[in-house]
């Protein structure tokens, strides 16, 4: 865990919010007239989807120093919970189901969260495993989950909130934008309060946060919800407005592992790195396999190309790291600093 | 924006798809690398060696030459939804050919709205048969219904016929997913129906581990076992069946556990064993003699290894690929011979009867069957034979098997209904199956 320093200034400074309501500004008055349907749906819904899902993990990895590999899970439970609160109480509001959702996956959170209060480091993150196999077991084993469905994958409802129909790749787009930057800007502020200096606390040093009067115990469980509710609802959105489908198998162990890439590329303790990181792996991917295929596809079969890809990302990846340890969060602070005539600091 | 210059610069790229006269595209979401390669690679092998045998040999269909282009998916759900999102406005698309339960739920409702067929071969969703809810969802030949009631029917046979199974013991080793308990409940409606006794056991995936489940199946002493596995889980339960002492060749393996990636690893253990297909293998058939002349010979195949022509997956992708370009000649002879659009395939696929005389035609006696797709039973009644394995090769042991289609059919409709209502779908009737868009060239999905 790379230690940042304990952030003092107010939770609101004004200039700090100029960039993101910019960025929003962008994101809903410019970005949905010039974008096209593979824009939205192919690559903005599933980049919102998982950076709220490493946005949550971050709350838990980057600022409470608690590793998680069952993020995925988390998400699973968000998105079967969401489907079966839409379909089993008549009239509930979608957007109820989502919040419910959420704390759905906060309970559970809270529940594989408990071995933190005796284990860490490796560790943790192994007991965090369970979470990922039962989940993915049980919503398996028991058809009720995926309402005995026969071949237990289940469509999305629509997205419907307050009669209003967000329909189409903008309107996918636009309600997955709408859920995360509310959520992004609640995590923005919680990192900000007493409560986020209590997860960095414990972070940096759990002894020394118990003599200064930091409730351990409490504050990791409460790590471990409020993470956890934050990826429950990023895999409501993956599921409801980017699949549209929902399947235990597309949560295994191989998206909690993306998820916690994103994290540490992206960096720690970072609520822009989610983003940047999240941008990375979803996006980079298929910029390397389109130059790919564009460039090479007559001459190779695209399984080779694709093997030649991994190896261009992994390596690019190890490149990142190595140059900037602290993830593309770092490297872009760097850069607005050189960019920046005189630092604005008192 | 990083972002916004990225994506910028990729739907330039986007553009630069060329457009050509009298072209009719296949967009294939294949999978050459990940776990499901060895599928992947001779399924979309043999579907582009017949398209490139139609181009090379007749020059296309009536002059109308086919393309595909690929997209690498790994088997994974949200890269077939990203490929479909890059190709779909590829013009003159004529069908979508997934290869994967997962990828094709995902594009149910894509395709529906930019109306272009969506062809499951073998798998899918076994309701998406009845064309009154799913215009545009093909499962065809075999669904997991058919599959089950035929491999009833074939058990039936090597006991002595459908009565002689009243007392006997069946037992399922399913795969612990969607897909392995997809067919419960038929198999318990068809125990109820003769009187045999099914027991069903989970192996949880991936599968690699299945000692105690073997040894439950020999305390249970069945007749047969069948195996409704997927991957590695095939040839751990043939090794280990054959551990506990059970014979191979009273294991009956389902679609999915048919090939040769499931039984040479478990080497010895799998003689004997015998599993169900809509084509048979082999390379003696006419077409794919021609294929070998054609376009082997030509240096365009599509096998990295000649060794595997004719193998079970292989040859799944030629009859898909009979299949589909026989689907747009029949659709041809009604639109005119150019470039047709997604639903006039469509039209093409609801009237795609190949008979046996047809099937001989196309050089393809004995390789499957014939087929019979109709506006509202997308699956064609598709017959299945069985293969027994001799430790080098698949062997025909059965004639061309009738899955039990009238029992079935009921049980479809109620499903498909259920969907039509949760969906608020009007059923479609024949005289909407007529109706056909001719001016839907580019995709309009929302």
């Amino acid at each position: 865990m790379s230690a940042r320093p304990l952030e003092t200034r107010s939770p609101w400074p004004a200039r700090a919010w100029l960039g993101p309501l910019a960025l929003l500004a962008a994101a809903y008055g410019v970005v949905p007239f010039i974008g096209s349907t593979y824009l939205f749906d192919a690559i903005l819904t599933p980049f919102l989807a998982l950076s709220l899902a490493a946005v949550g993990l971050n709350l838990l990895t980057g600022y409470a120093g608690q590793l998680s590999l069952g993020s995925a899970a988390f998400m699973a439970v968000g998105a079967f919970a969401a489907y079966n609160f839409n379909l089993r109480v008549p009239g509930l509001p979608l957007v109820v189901s989502i919040g419910l959702a959420g704390l759905s996956a906060a309970a559970l959170g809270l529940l594989f969260g408990l071995p933190s209060l005796r284990l860490r480091g490796f560790y943790l993150a192994v007991s965090t495993l369970a979470a990922q196999f039962f989940v993915q077991w049980a919503l398996t084993k028991f058809s009720w989950f995926s309402n005995d469905n026969p071949s237990g994958v289940i469509d999305a409802p629509p997205l419907t909130v307050f009669g209003f129909a967000f329909e189409g790749p903008i309107g996918r787009y636009l309600f997955a934008l709408t859920v995360v930057a509310a959520l992004t800007a609640l995590a923005a502020r919680l990192v900000g309060t007493q409560t986020g200096h209590n997860f960095i606390a414990i972070r940096d040093n759990e002894l020394a946060a118990r003599v200064i009067g930091v409730p351990v115990l409490r504050t990791k469980l409460l790590a471990f919800a409020i993470s956890s509710f934050f990826v429950g609802v990023a895999g409501v959105l993956w599921a409801f407005a980017y699949l549209r489908t929902v399947e235990p198998a597309g949560f295994n162990l191989d998206r909690s592992f993306q998820i916690v890439f994103i994290v540490i590329i992206g960096g720690l303790a970072s609520i822009r790195g989610a983003f940047f990181g999240a941008a990375l792996l979803v996006i980079f991917p298929l910029v390397l396999s389109r130059a790919g295929s564009f460039l090479l596809g007559g001459r190779f079969d695209s399984g080779a190309l694709e093997m030649s890809q991994r190896i261009v990302l992994g390596a690019l990846i190890i490149f990142f790291l190595i140059a900037e340890p602290d993830g593309l969060a770092a490297l872009w602070d760097r850069l607005a600093k050189r960019l920046s005539p005189k630092p604005n600091h008192p | 924006m990083k972002t916004t210059l990225l994506t910028a610069a990729l739907a330039a790229l986007l553009t630069l798809t060329t457009a050509h006269a009298a072209e009719q595209n296949f967009p294939l979401q294949s999978y050459r690398v990940g776990p499901y390669a060895a599928g992947g690679t001779g399924f979309f092998g043999g579907f582009i060696d017949y398209l490139n045998l139609i181009n090379i040999r007749d020059g296309g269909v009536n002059g109308v030459k086919l393309t595909w282009e690929e997209g690498e998916t790994q088997y994974e759900v949200e890269r077939g939804v990203e490929v479909y999102e890059r190709l779909k406005n590829t013009p003159g698309i004529a069908a979508w050919n997934p290869l994967s339960v997962g990828i094709a739920y995902a594009m149910i409702d894509r395709i529906s709205q930019d109306k272009v067929p969506l062809i499951t071969i073998n798998h899918g969703r076994t309701d998406s048969t009845d064309g009154r809810v799913f215009p545009y969802v093909f499962p065809l030949l075999l669904n997991p219904y058919s599959e089950t009631s035929a491999i009833i029917n074939y058990i039936g046979g090597k006991v002595g016929g459908l009565d002689k199974l009243a007392g006997k013991k069946i037992v399922v080793l399913y795969h612990g997913s969607p897909y392995g308990k997809e067919t419960i409940p038929i198999y318990e409606l068809l125990a109820k129906k003769y009187g045999f006794t099914v027991q069903q056991i989970e192996v949880p995936h991936p599968g690699n581990e299945q000692q105690s489940q073997w040894l439950t199946i020999r305390r249970a002493k069945p007749d047969y076992v069948v195996l409704r596995g997927w991957g590695v889980m095939n040839p751990v339960a043939l090794k280990t069946a054959q551990k506990v002492g059970f014979p191979a060749d009273h294991i009956v393996g389902n679609v999915w556990s048919n090939s040769e990636e499931d039984v040479i690893p478990a080497g010895e253990a799998a003689k004997g064993y015998v599993a169900i297909t809509t084509q048979a293998s082999g390379a003696q058939y006419p077409v794919l003699q021609e294929i070998v002349k054609t376009v082997y010979g030509a240096g365009k195949g599509n096998l990295a290894e000649e060794k595997r022509i004719g193998s079970v997956y292989h040859n799944l992708g030629i009859v898909n690929g009979i299949l589909n370009v026989e689907a747009v000649r029949v659709a041809q002879e009604k639109f005119g011979h150019r470039t047709l659009t997604g639903d006039e395939v469509r039209w093409g696929f609801e009237h795609l009867k190949l008979d046996p005389a047809r099937v001989e035609a196309l050089g393809a006696k004995d390789l499957f069957h014939s087929i019979d797709v109709t506006w509202d039973n997308h699956e064609g009644d598709g017959y299945v034979t069985f293969q027994q394995w001799d430790g080098k090769k698949w062997n025909v042991v059965s004639d061309w098997i009738a899955p039990d289609w009238k029992l079935l059919r009921p049980i479809i409709e109620k499903s498909a209904e259920a969907y039509a209502a949760e969906h608020n779908i009007k059923l479609r009737t024949a005289a909407d199956a007529e109706k056909v868009d001719a001016n839907t060239p580019v995709a309009t999905s929302k």
